[in-house]
């Protein structure tokens, strides 16, 4: 079991997406506070979904002299990174509230540091659409 | 009730996070709004700005329900129904964002 790595992880993370009253089967209850931190952790990371499907629409509404290709490039960027933020914070919480159930460590994840590079990337791409477009 | 009372008012902060939550959501589907309104003469972008509404009307539900929940000094955790619905519905804003932007 404990070999079957990422994948079982994965697999077993996707079981408990559709029977979601097994998650309460495993290990014992954690101190409720724990798992309200866990729920307000969950919310910081939906917020940031948000913000970034917020940018996607502002790039899209507030920024119309850019061309066509550019605008919607940079708006799909944001819409799929808020899209997929709001996943994978799901995920991380399931997998951090069976980690207190079972009394493991919590979760590492490379996720933050991803979407950090990702929002520096379409940062400095927005400022240098905006400043080419003003120079013209 | 009130000696049972969590001294960091965990339960409290909780609902104070999903409603900030909802704030968000909120400025997400004025947005969304604001585009279906502004480009009404597509049918898409109408029917994003929509959808969209309904789906804000959706989380507003979820967050009540949860923040009722809350309301006791010992809440239980939330099932993966509460955290699921509510990406869903973020998910479901960036699908119809798509669908008005694009």
């Amino acid at each position: 079991m404990s070999g079957s790595g990422e994948r079982g992880g994965l697999a077993r993370g996707l079981r408990l997406w559709f029977a979601p009253e097994r998650i309460r089967e495993e290990g014992r209850t954690p101190d409720y506070r724990f798992s309200l931190a866990n729920e307000r952790t969950f919310l910081a990371w939906l917020r940031t979904a948000l913000a970034l499907v917020g940018g996607g629409f502002a790039v899209d509404q507030f920024l119309p002299e850019l061309r066509w290709g550019v605008r919607v490039a940079l708006a799909l960027a944001l819409l799929g990174a808020g899209a997929l933020c709001a996943l994978r914070a799901v995920n991380h919480w399931v997998r951090a509230e069976r980690a207190m159930r079972r009394g493991e460590d919590l979760p590492v994840s490379r996720f933050p540091v991803l979407l950090g590079l990702l929002v520096g990337a379409v940062a400095a791409a927005m400022v240098l659409v905006v400043l080419l477009g003003r120079l013209r | 009730m009130t000696e049972s009372r969590d001294p960091g008012l965990q339960p409290e902060r909780t609902r104070l996070a999903w409603r900030r939550t909802t704030l968000s959501c909120t400025v997400v589907a004025v947005l969304a709004a604001r585009q279906g309104l502004h480009d009404g003469r597509s049918p898409a972008g109408l029917l994003g700005g929509a959808l969209s509404l309904l789906v804000w009307l959706a989380f507003l539900g979820l967050a009540h329900r949860r923040a009722r929940e809350l309301d006791t000094p010992r809440p239980r955790a939330a099932g993966l129904r509460y955290p699921a619905s509510a990406a869903l519905c973020v998910v479901a804003l960036a699908a119809f964002a798509v669908a008005v932007v694009v």
